[in-house]
């Protein structure tokens, strides 16, 4: 016992303080959430204790889901998603893909189509909710009037102030943002396939494009994998920059964590924990089959 | 591990591979232009904006230079004016919030990693399993409790110093993360040689591992800085314009006026992300490796 404690006692007061404090204010912090969930603190009374509340089990489950309201926040962070997903990965692919090989300007280049992610989603929600002005025609302004200078008049529109796809306007910026982190990744992808596979091809007689099609962008599957986890985990939690383009109160830009937020504010906090628990689960379905895969992998 | 994956950036961008240019490399740079030019059209608009007077905010204008440079805008968003509200507290909240805060996560997550990367104990890997979680948490699902615990320990004053210690919280899977992967290739020779020469754990830390930790500790502190500096979802829940970061006094700046004054918006966005980009362009090497090494697997 005494052996145990001399050899493993310093390492493990080291993490102690990481461990118990990651227990609170992740593991207890998310099972109180949860019971929170399954009351009926609906209103600032009871949210104070100054009224009684009781346990109701699943039911804000049922009757959030079952809402034409939410129903149409997670509508809305789908197609959020696979706007952010498929831009940033057809982006940030095509981009690494022309970089990869030499050409004149690389670096700066990769600096550029990297830049967009050094900033917060509250500055560039400043630009691009000028850029994103709804005014058509004559009180055209941002990009709506950019498209009648270069004479595409045709593509104005109403950008996110449309309750069916409003809100892939916003996702557009969110792709401007972090399609340079894509691209970083698929850069380290493209890097870490071996010179001798890229040999090995070409004495095979790969060229150009065969090169690419059958030897190198097989490699690259496990990094697009990366990609899709790390953008797809990004996306469930869209607040910043809805915040920052529309507003909290704007119905065809709501998402589940700008309805959190909206709940909470409103001191409902029995919804606002639910909404917290459905993105947790909705987090879990994507990482855990993810996180078993990759560790299946190591091994 | 992030740095490595750094050297692979770089590789083979070294001089000398420059080639008579081709077909081919001339379409990629016509295209790689294309895509730049594309990118920077917002940076054009704030900059141009910026500087423009009201007199210049016409939608007619929208996409002119000024017709005249003025700086009024630049100065209403640092020091406020009547309708405008000051983005130097918030930019100096957020200085004294981001640089204790990463100092101390990176300080944590470096002892996390020397322990699981060089000093395992039993069941060290589950253990350092349920810390990574945390990585994954989306933070609206422990928000409400959050927000009430905070309140009811008053040990930390609300504003600026319970963010930092949020930030410290939370930021301890990541931190930890990239620690342990980085210390992992400190070869393990170099700890029994110690351990050989009679340094227990502590000596060990101390004058082997943390004197090699240099570019670990500078890949993790541009990660936390630029996080905390730019987080927004901590800073609505737990402060307010008047004692919260810039990222609180931008918002208000750019959604507070009922006729939004876009020339100091965009001045403040400036000012706002000045530090990030200079991070960015002083230490952009290192940030990808941060980036990299956030996105757990590469």
């Amino acid at each position: 016992m005494h052996r145990f404690f001399s050899r493993y006692g310093p390492p493990i007061a080291m993490v102690a303080p990481s461990v118990i404090l990651i227990g609170i204010f992740v593991y207890w912090m998310i099972g109180q959430n949860v019971a929170t969930s399954m009351t009926d603190i609906h209103t600032a009374a009871q949210a104070s204790g100054a009224q009684p509340h009781t346990f109701v089990g699943l039911e804000n489950y049922t009757a959030l889901l079952g809402s034409d309201d939410f129903q149409h926040s997670l509508k809305n962070l789908l197609l959020y998603t696979v706007v952010f997903l498929g831009g940033t990965l057809a982006f940030g692919f095509v981009w690494s893909w022309l970089l990869d090989q030499p050409v004149k300007g690389q670096a700066v280049f990769r600096s550029i189509l990297l830049a967009p992610m050094a900033v917060s989603f509250i500055a560039a929600g400043v630009v691009w909710r000028w850029l994103l002005n709804s005014n058509q025609g004559e009180s055209a302004s941002g990009l709506n009037r950019l498209f009648q200078i270069v004479g595409l008049d045709f593509l104005q529109n109403n950008w996110w102030n449309n309750v069916s796809w409003g809100i892939s306007a916003i996702a557009m910026v969110a792709v401007w943002q972090m399609s340079g982190y894509v691209m970083a990744m698929f850069l380290a992808g493209f890097r870490g396939v071996p010179d001798e596979l890229r040999e090995a091809g070409r004495v095979d007689g790969a060229t150009g494009w065969q090169l690419y099609r059958h030897v190198i962008f097989p490699q690259l599957r496990p990094v697009a994998l990366s990609a899709v986890i790390v953008i797809a985990h990004m996306s469930l939690k869209a607040f910043d920059l809805i915040m920052s383009i529309s507003k909290a109160a704007n119905y065809q830009t709501k998402v589940p964590a700008i309805d959190m937020f909206l709940f909470k504010g409103s001191y409902d906090y029995a919804n606002a924990a639910t909404v917290g628990t459905i993105l947790l689960g909705i987090v879990a379905i994507l990482i855990i089959p993810y996180l078993v895969h990759v560790s299946r992998a190591d091994s | 591990m992030a740095v490595r994956i750094e050297d692979r950036l770089t590789a083979r961008t070294a001089p000398g591979t420059a080639r008579r240019p081709t077909v081919g490399s001339s379409i990629r740079f016509l295209l790689l232009l294309f895509f730049s030019i594309l990118v920077l059209i917002p940076v054009y608009v704030l900059i141009v904006t910026s500087f423009k007077g009201q007199g210049d905010a016409t939608a007619a204008n929208a996409w002119n230079l000024p017709t005249q440079w003025i700086v009024d805008n630049w100065k209403n968003a640092w020091s406020g004016s009547v309708a405008i509200p000051a983005q130097a507290p918030g930019v100096l909240r957020s200085i004294a919030l981001v640089v204790p805060a990463s100092l101390l996560s990176a300080l944590l997550g470096s002892m996390n990693g020397y322990v699981f990367a060089k000093w395992r104990f039993p069941y060290s890997n589950l253990v350092f399993t349920f810390l990574l979680f945390g990585m994954f948490l989306p933070y609206q699902a422990v928000m409400v409790p959050l927000v009430e615990l905070m309140l009811s320990i008053d040990i930390l004053p609300s504003g600026i110093p319970q963010l930092i210690f949020l930030h410290v919280v939370y930021g301890i899977p990541i931190t930890t993360l990239i620690f342990r992967n980085y210390y992992t290739s400190i070869p393990q020779e170099l700890i029994e040689a110690a351990r050989v020469d009679g340094a227990g754990f502590f000596r060990t830390y101390r004058s082997v591992v943390l004197p090699n930790s240099v570019p670990g500790f500078v890949v993790v502190l541009i990660w936390q800085f630029t996080s905390i500096w730019n987080d927004f979802l901590f800073a609505v829940f737990f402060t307010n314009a008047s004692n919260g970061p810039v990222t609180i006094t931008l918002n208000n700046l750019a959604q507070g006026s009922i006729l939004a004054n876009y020339g100091a918006s965009m001045a403040g966005a400036l000012i706002a992300s000045f530090p990030t980009i200079l991070v960015y362009v002083l230490l952009g090497r290192y940030f990808v490796g941060g980036l990299m090494a956030g996105s757990v697997k590469a």
